[in-house]
């Protein structure tokens, strides 16, 4: 579900950006808008609120959500650092396990054939219904969000680089082969340099999801993280803490998705521009 | 037999099974001179490029024998460079990287690369100049044109001084004033560099331009059913395609072919 909110929400973003109605500059415009949406956005929430006069309970208003996450500061700071950790570590394994398992599945199509389909059911189990099973083997804790974070974050980075090394054009293959390259060299030299753009392409989805992963283990079992916070506030009725726990989340979220993407333009810039290329000849 | 630098003698080839599979060649014969510099045309979908693939090992024959070099084929030969229509330059790389990815992967080179790094270096820069992209060492593919990212091609095919340049349509892609440049580019390499090379195309201008010998193949599954020696002396010049002999020469080859086409319909 998560996988699909993502891109959702970046086609959403950059259509607000592309209208120009201002007689400010494009580029500023680009740079003003996201804000301006999310200002936006608190402004009509508080009005609303005001207006048809919510109880608090309901509806808290953004002063009163900015009011609580004042308040409790240090406590959601510290479960924020918790869900941060967990999701960072399950991340971290992810990458290494969904590299090295898309470089085999990648590299031979039996492989491919054969671990598809499993890996398709697996990845169609809902997360939320392994993590009681977690709590039986691992106990309640940080093991079990880890372990969530990085089952629900390595299946997007394991099919981009399986994807990325599967699909080196067949020519390319020729004129290596004829050299004698062997299989090994193909990948090396070809499929895994090729797959990298698809990698870093990956990581910026998995990043999100894994955060997700992080907090539905902590909500459903756990004594720790923002997820735990939150179910502890609306067990108390503390419905602003509620909220300030969920916009501490969505912060998170945009704070991971913006640190992947820096790293994929940074990693992979020669991909985009290779495309701006190839479309100009 | 037996003579030639490469030779194919009654070759087959079909694709998948025995029932089902297609035959994309049958009865292929055809020898090259070492140093000789033939082309291949005929109808679309002849098997021009199933040729090129039963040649350079990647593909084995299913019945008849290749042998290049006095040597039976039976698996890729690293004496081989090829290029094709698309320039597949591996967009990571430089110009002068790409050029040098088959001395990676061939021996010699490949144990020799750590040691004479600076050596391989001057002999891709040699290549590049040789092909007028000297000075574009350290642009990538997408800084060229489609027509550098050709000549590019061509050096990464010739860098490991293959015996045999096997070319299939390089020069489709480009437009006409990009490939006639490309033409005299490919003749100075040839010239200067020797080796034998098998060029595929449908351009009957360029076959006859640049080839010792033109083959004509038949409709699937092909075979040769014409072949015909050009004479134009060497350097030859882009003025004499404009000449009446040479558009005999390619008017009749295009009979050849057109014929090939009515037999298969």
């Amino acid at each position: 579900m998560a996988d699909t909110t993502a891109p959702e929400a970046t086609r959403s973003s950059t259509d607000t950006q592309a209208s120009k109605g201002f007689s400010l500059s494009a580029k500023t415009q680009e740079q003003i808008m996201p804000w301006a949406v999310v200002i936006g956005l608190f402004v009509f929430w508080e009005a609303a609120v005001r207006l048809f006069d919510f109880p608090e309970f309901i509806l808290p208003a953004p002063s009163v959500i900015f009011e609580a996450m004042w308040q409790w500061r240090l406590p959601i700071l510290e479960n924020a650092a918790q869900t941060a950790m967990t999701t960072v570590v399950g991340f971290g394994i992810a990458i290494v396990f969904g590299l090295v398992t898309g470089i085999v599945i990648g590299s031979s199509s039996l492989i491919y054939n054969g671990f598809y389909p499993v890996l398709i059911g697996f990845n169609s189990i809902p997360k939320v219904a392994v993590v009681p099973i977690l709590v039986i083997w691992f106990g309640i804790g940080t093991v079990p969000a880890i372990i969530t974070a990085f089952l629900i974050s390595f299946f997007p980075i394991l099919v981009n680089v399986a994807t990325g090394i599967a699909t080196v054009e067949p020519e390319l293959k020729d004129v290596l082969r004829a050299l004698g390259a062997s299989k090994r060299d193909i990948i090396v030299k070809v499929g895994i340099p090729r797959s990298l753009p698809y990698f870093f392409a990956s990581l910026k989805i998995a990043i999100t999801v894994a955060f997700v992963g992080s907090i539905i283990a902590e909500t459903v079992a756990s004594n720790k993280g923002i997820g735990h916070l939150m179910i502890v506030a609306s067990s108390r009725f503390e419905v602003p803490l509620v909220f300030a726990g969920l916009l501490v989340t969505a912060i998170m979220g945009v704070i991971m998705y913006v640190v992947a993407i820096a790293i994929e333009k940074r990693m992979t810039g020669w991909s985009t521009r290779s495309m701006d290329g190839a479309s100009g000849l | 037999m037996g003579k030639g630098f490469v030779d194919i003698d009654d070759v087959a080839l079909r694709y998948g099974g025995e029932a089902t599979g297609t035959l994309a060649l049958s009865g292929m014969s055809l020898t090259v001179d070492k140093g000789e510099f033939i082309a291949v045309v005929g109808p679309s979908g002849c098997g021009k490029s199933t040729l090129m693939k039963a040649m350079s090992g990647l593909w084995p024959v299913t019945s008849g024998g290749v042998s290049v070099a006095g040597q039976t084929v039976s698996g890729p030969l690293s004496i081989v460079g090829m290029a094709f229509q698309a320039a597949t330059l591996l967009p990571w790389r430089t110009t002068l990287d790409n050029v040098m990815l088959p001395l990676e992967i061939t021996q010699p080179y490949r144990s020799e690369m750590n040691r004479r790094r600076g050596h391989f270096r001057d002999k891709a820069r040699a290549l590049l100049k040789l092909v007028g992209l000297e000075g574009f060492d350290d642009k990538y593919p997408w800084q060229l044109s489609g027509g550098m990212q050709q000549r590019v091609s061509l050096c990464r095919a010739l860098i490991h001084e293959p015996a045999l340049l096997m070319l299939d349509e390089p020069f489709a892609a480009l437009d006409m004033f990009t490939r006639e440049e490309l033409w005299g580019v490919l003749q100075d390499v040839w010239m200067t560099k020797k080796p034998t090379v098998i060029l595929v195309t449908h351009d009957l201008r360029e076959a006859v331009y640049l080839a010792d010998k033109v083959y004509v193949m038949s409709a699937r599954p092909g075979r040769i059913i014409h072949e015909r020696d050009i004479e134009f002396a060497r350097p030859r010049d882009l003025d004499i395609t404009f000449r009446p002999d040479f558009g005999d020469i390619a008017h009749d080859l295009r009979d050849h072919i057109y014929t090939a086409r009515q037999d298969a319909a």
